[in-house]
């Protein structure tokens, strides 16, 4: 007991300088997302960008209006690509999960280490073919391209997340099903499944997050405005010389909200699905 | 000994024996392999055979709409390699990694230790420094392009204009210069660019740090909460002081975590895209140009299809030599376990 009260006693005018360092970066990391709050409630009267700084003087959402009035389509497009991209890939992972989890064969560490591989590589790598075999497929430039795409390549992810989440299921559970003569369907449906509700919320808003964030397959397998995702359309706006820098800002928090709600909201599940991404098991 | 050899077999033995009583139905042995095969078989195209092609196609003579797959060995190599602008990006590649991944690892561990001092308000704090992980590249490089905008020492903007409003008497035009520090640089005769630090490089760096340095701090975070307490304890009882404790044996019990983040970091930061894209587009003069820019607009602006495919590959080779020997090592300590 003792032990433990002493150093915090003698540290305490170092807690004060602790506070002042980790207050310091919470106003690092809240100034970008302040000045997007404030920026977005201007009118457009107010938008200066030698005010930049100044707080509004009354609730006019001229901005967000602005922002959300170019950004509306690909809002829609962004989530008729997230959700079924988010749904099919889950499955796959659960599946290839309790595969490579639970009925191991000879090779199966090696060609999950193949799997993982493709999670790393730089995307421009397979940008040219995957371009050429969308086309032939008819499917690029559409949404369905874009997301067999981001179920292909999100397989690696939502691999490893389930076959590190299953890991943690004992073997006994499935032997014991076995000897109850279930076959590897119904063990995956009365075992494996009810079990797996935190798994699949885990893995689902990981990839919602890293979908509804990508940037590259959006921008080279679109190439029409009706089709751009929002971080395409954002891009679009913040490169253009003719929109305003408030619209950009206020379009930049518009894009972001979805994916921060889900982390306010479910920010547990976020960080276990953030660990299991780094590899950590 | 011996004990211990038959306490290990006889485990395996009930199971076999279990398994021969129970006999499973013949088509289960290979169902695993018949839901394993549309996964394995879209990675075996989409990444290997892809990869495979692009290789193919950085061999070939293709530049612009129509496909040519003439073999002409290196030369597109030669080409990209012995451009000003790949230069640059080689360049602005590895000092972006090394800044970005320094700072993420140092503020990141910073970070998680004072959290994991039991100090009031953690999981505000926490949820505060972690949120940038949650949005894009695209949202971070759209605000901090403004944060940077410079304006003029008489009529400063963003950043500066801050500074100005406390009082601080900084000014910073960063984002506007393709000067190199220190001194312009270091340019060798059979180098096109100048080494050094190109200054634009630092806006781009920050605003990486600003986003992933909270992934770093849930990262040590993590690991310093699986170190049992009794071990420091023991430690301070012995009469080491917070230092020791932590040099001695908190730091030491890091360093799987922090190999963990260079991977991860490492590979994010040489293929950087989405911000750099975003924040500068390239500029100014290609100070802060990354070759993901360079391959996304010599295949898709310029059809030159050969050069890009060069490019890409070059990047795979440079995120390949970090992360395959990493997964080699996985294997088979994991085979071994």
């Amino acid at each position: 007991m003792s032990a433990r009260e002493f150093p915090v006693r003698r540290l305490r005018p170092m807690r004060l300088a602790m506070y002042a360092v980790m207050v310091g970066f919470a106003l690092f990391y809240l100034l970008p997302v302040y000045l997007m709050f404030i920026t977005g409630m201007k009118s457009f009267e107010e938008v200066n960008i030698s005010r930049m700084w100044d707080l509004p003087s009354g609730l006019r959402f001229d901005s967000f209006l602005a922002a959300w009035n170019t950004l509306e389509r690909s809002f829609l497009n962004s989530f008729q690509m997230v959700i079924p991209a988010t749904i099919v890939s889950s499955l796959l992972g659960s599946l290839n999960g309790y595969v490579l989890s639970k009925w191991r064969f000879r090779g199966s560490d090696a060609l999950f280490t193949a799997i993982l591989f493709g999670m790393f590589i730089p995307y421009q790598s397979i940008l040219i073919p995957l371009v050429l075999t969308l086309q032939r497929l008819g499917l690029y430039g559409s949404i369905p391209g874009l997301i067999l795409t981001h179920v292909v390549y999100g397989i690696p992810i939502t691999t490893l997340i389930f076959r590190n989440y299953y890991a943690s299921i004992p073997t006994e559970l499935l032997e014991a099903a076995k000897v109850d003569g279930a076959g590897f369907f119904t063990i995956y449906r009365r075992v494996i499944l009810p079990l797996s509700a935190t798994g699949f919320v885990v893995v689902a808003i990981w990839q919602f997050t890293s979908i509804w964030n990508e940037f590259l397959f959006g921008l080279v397998i679109t190439n029409s405005p009706q089709e751009r995702p929002v971080t395409v359309a954002l891009q679009n706006i913040a490169g253009s010389q003719y929109t305003m820098w408030n619209v950009q800002m206020a379009g930049a928090l518009l894009v972001a909200l979805p994916t921060l709600l889900v982390y306010v909201l479910l920010g547990r599940y976020f960080l276990r699905g953030l660990l299991a991404g780094s590899l950590k098991g | 000994m011996a004990g211990k050899v038959a306490e290990e077999i006889r485990p395996r033995v009930a199971r076999r024996e279990a398994a021969t009583r129970v006999r499973f139905p013949r088509v289960d042995r290979f169902i695993p392999f018949v839901v394993l095969a549309p996964s394995v078989a879209a990675i075996l195209v989409f990444v290997y055979g892809f990869i495979l092609w692009s290789t193919v196609v950085s061999l070939s003579r293709w530049q612009g709409i129509v496909p040519d797959l003439t073999f002409v060995g290196f030369r597109n190599y030669a080409t990209i390699f012995t451009s000003y602008r790949f230069q640059s990006d080689l360049r602005n590649t590895i000092v972006f990694t090394v800044f970005f991944l320094i700072g993420s690892l140092v503020i990141g561990l910073l970070l998680a230790v004072l959290l994991d001092a039991r100090v009031r308000g953690e999981s505000f704090f926490r949820t505060v420094y972690l949120f940038p992980m949650a949005i894009s590249f695209v949202v971070t490089g759209t605000a901090w392009q403004w944060l940077f905008v410079p304006g003029t020492p008489q009529e400063p903007t963003g950043l500066n204009l801050l500074f100005q409003k406390l009082g601080l008497p900084i000014f910073i035009a960063w984002s506007t210069t393709s000067e190199v520090w220190p001194n312009g640089g270091w340019q060798p005769e059979w180098l096109r660019v100048p080494l050094g630090i190109p200054l634009a490089m630092l806006p781009v760096i920050i605003a990486a740090i600003w986003q992933m340095s909270g992934f770093t701090m849930a990262m040590y975070l993590a690991a310093l909460r699986g170190i049992p307490d009794e071990l420091r304890e023991a430690a301070r009882v012995d009469g080491a002081s917070e230092w020791q404790v932590f040099r001695y044996i908190t730091f030491p019990l890091l360093q799987p975590v922090t190999l963990a983040a260079v991977i991860v970091l490492g590979h994010i930061s040489l293929k950087i895209f989405d911000l750099i894209m975003t924040q500068t587009g390239g500029g100014p003069g290609f100070a802060t140009d990354v070759p993901g820019i360079f391959m996304y607009e010599t295949t898709f602006k310029s059809n030159k299809y050969a050069e890009g495919a060069a490019i890409a590959l070059v990047m795979l080779v440079m995120v390949s030599v970090l992360i395959v020997p990493y997964l080699i090592w996985r294997l088979r300590t994991e085979t071994e376990r």
